[in-house]
């Protein structure tokens, strides 16, 4: 999935409107993997310990359904995940960095690569085992949100390269 | 800057007087402990009066060898551009300031510096993770100029604005102030409280007189608040000085604080509810400062000062046209399907924005009007919640630096705020190229290096004042007639 941008050198002070603005990116379908094993996981212990309960209670047939609703539930939750995981994308333009996302709230965030304060690279321990990294630009403001979640490793490192490398020669004062 | 004692590698020491004004500070709890000591009270047996005594003593004593080894272990200097202050005898405590990122200046004087002459300097720096400076205490007038230095920076270069006299802008007088504070929700409460126990003391006098005791710490508390707020906006000013705007304040404890115009991140005036049918509002300014936690990057530290605390909406528009410059945008209102995402701002809710400020209205029982300078933006987000895209509504932010503040264009159509993310960017990123190195907008920065004209009247005094090409003239214009009147 990982697109490589190395074609998009834009020389500085090049106005964002004259050549094409790159295209839009999605996180690694690892990000999908991770998320579905996360539910099903849950899902099934979940599932499992329902059936068990309502079983002893109420007999085997009230243990099944039980079970069976719960895993409707996280399917229904799986749909919702996979919705949430497609709207992930970004998009690395001349002058900034724009993140879109959300399935109830949507949000697009545009960062201006002169306003980073610092790129923040980290992976949780399910992160690590998808072996995957979450990129996030922190501002001074403390509501700008862009982060980028589900990134292949190689990705992830280029953007955090890329991203320093911009905003260290794009660097605004406060 | 005779009384401070100098060494020879250029280390300066506080004040001498600095230990006795940091006892001083003490002196309330000291009488509070002395007066709620069993001896102060006058019961209790003979051991029991004399332990307030001890224990009163034993405070002061610890603060006074506390003072004094704080002032023997403080000590400051100029590395170039750089201040240095030492203090901490255990853990040393070094800190760096560079001058080119001190944000604001404060002088802060409590009654007994006051009484002394003494005057504290709190230096706020710019950016996270870097810690403010604090010079407690030295002389008033060492403190003047020290500021002076510290402020150097921000002090426009051009000399013919850096002559702008220091005009006051804004006064509050002390009964405007009075009446703000007894209509504010604060006092509601409190005169609300104190009439109901009036009346049921009427009514069952033991049972309010238990609930007065259990009620007497929060009472206290509230009324102490709303001393706060007198005491801090007592003798309000804020003047116009080369180096920005200087708010000086206070009843017991004085405070003179300086707001280099360059640092605001953003303007509010807000409107309470009950202040309505006076026309005040208040202003407050978002400046940049440092963090004083760590915070992880989660934004950086502002520090909200008080621009006007209670004014007319005429002094309130008067204020923030000279801090931001320019005219004001034109508001427009948000299409009507909001008002059923939004029924009860819905009345207020109104937004803007030109090349330069971003200005949005929001509130439901008091109005809040923010202004946002572009060039502060930081980022530009469009926030659309499941309710909005039935709608075909959509919010714009404009964050500017730290937790509180941030322009929302709210509410706004899909279409709209779709042109507004693209515009709002560009705007930005134009105005942050336009103030890119330049320090500050400036009162009169199109009056910098002008032709010879008739431009507005630098101390506002008039409408249009001459501008010669080197300086501004006595001549002056108002409504087409002129007249002399020296800057």
């Amino acid at each position: 999935m990982v697109m490589m941008t190395n074609g998009m050198a834009v020389p500085n002070g090049t106005r964002a409107t004259d050549p094409p603005e790159p295209d839009w990116y999605v996180p690694s379908v690892g990000l999908w993997n991770m998320r579905r094993a996360q539910v099903c996981v849950v899902t099934l212990v979940l599932a499992g310990l329902t059936g068990l309960s309502f079983g002893i209670k109420h007999g085997d047939l009230a243990g099944v359904i039980s079970s069976l609703v719960v895993v409707a539930l996280g399917l229904a939750f799986l749909w919702f995940v996979f919705r949430r995981y497609r709207a992930w994308t970004y998009q690395e333009r001349h002058e900034d960095l724009v993140v879109a996302r959300g399935v109830m709230v949507r949000r697009l965030s545009v960062v201006p690569y002169g306003r980073m304060q610092f790129v923040e690279l980290t992976a949780g321990p399910f992160e690590r085992m998808f072996k995957l990294s979450t990129v996030k630009l922190h501002t001074a403001a403390a509501a700008s949100d862009a982060r980028i979640p589900g990134l292949e490793r190689t990705e992830a490192t280029r953007l955090r390269d890329r991203l320093t490398e911009l905003g260290e020669s794009r660097a605004a004062g406060l | 800057m005779s009384s401070e004692v100098t060494s020879e590698e250029g280390w300066r020491r506080l004040h001498p007087l600095s230990p006795v004004a940091r006892i001083g500070r003490l002196l309330p709890v000291v009488v509070v402990t002395f007066v709620l000591s069993p001896h102060g009270r006058g019961g209790g047996g003979g051991a029991h009066s004399s332990l307030g005594l001890y224990l009163t003593i034993a405070i002061a004593i610890a603060a006074s060898i506390f003072g004094l080894v704080h002032w023997l272990v403080t000590r400051w200097r100029f590395d170039g551009d750089t201040m240095r202050i030492e203090t901490g005898l255990i853990r040393r405590d070094s800190r760096q300031l560079p001058l080119a990122r001190v944000q604001a200046v404060d002088m802060v004087r409590p009654l007994f510096a006051r009484i002394l002459g003494l005057s504290e300097l709190r230096i706020r720096l710019a950016g996270s993770g870097s810690t403010d400076g604090k010079l407690a205490y030295l002389s008033e007038q060492h403190a003047l100029e020290l500021r002076d230095v510290l402020l150097a920076g921000h002090r426009e270069s051009d000399p013919v604005v850096a002559a702008v006299p220091h005009r006051p802008m804004a006064t509050v007088p002390t009964g405007r102030l009075a009446a703000s504070i007894l209509f504010s929700g604060l006092s509601a409460v409190l005169i609300a409280a104190v009439v109901t126990l009036l009346v049921w003391d009427d009514l069952a006098p033991k049972k309010a007189a238990a609930a007065a005791g259990i009620l007497l710490v929060y009472l206290i508390s509230l009324a102490s608040a709303l001393w706060r707020r007198l005491s801090n906006g007592y003798r309000f000013e804020a003047t116009e000085v080369p180096e920005g705007l200087r708010i000086s304040r206070g009843l017991l404890q004085t405070v003179s604080e300086t707001i280099p115009l360059g640092r605001i991140q953003a303007v509010r005036q807000i409107e309470p509810l009950l202040w309505r049918p006076f026309g005040w509002c208040r202003l407050e300014v978002d400046i940049a400062g440092s963090g004083t936690r760590n915070q992880r990057g989660e934004g950086s530290h502002t520090s909200r000062k008080s621009l006007l605390p209670v004014g007319s909406r005429q002094d309130a528009w008067h204020l923030v046209h000279r801090v931001l410059g320019g005219p004001a945008p034109t508001l427009s209102r948000p299409p009507h399907q909001a008002r059923y995402k939004a029924p009860f701002s819905y009345h207020f809710l109104a937004a803007g924005h030109d090349t330069n400020h971003g200005v949005c209205v929001t509130g439901r029982f008091r109005k809040v009007t923010a202004w946002v300078p572009l060039q502060k933006s930081q980022s530009i987000r469009r926030v659309q919640g499941p309710i909005q895209r039935r709608l075909g509504l959509a919010s714009v932010h404009i964050d500017v630096a730290g937790r509180r503040v941030r322009g929302e264009f709210r509410d706004r159509s899909v279409a709209e705020a779709d042109l507004l993310v693209d515009q709002l960017t560009e705007l930005s990123r134009a105005a942050r190229l336009r103030h890119g190195d330049a320090a500050a907008v400036r009162f009169t920065r199109e009056a910098g290096a002008a032709p010879a004209g008739w431009y507005a009247d630098p101390s506002g005094r008039h409408q249009m004042r001459y501008w010669d090409e080197q300086q501004w003239t006595e001549h002056v214009g108002d409504g087409g007639a002129t007249a002399v009147d020296r800057l």
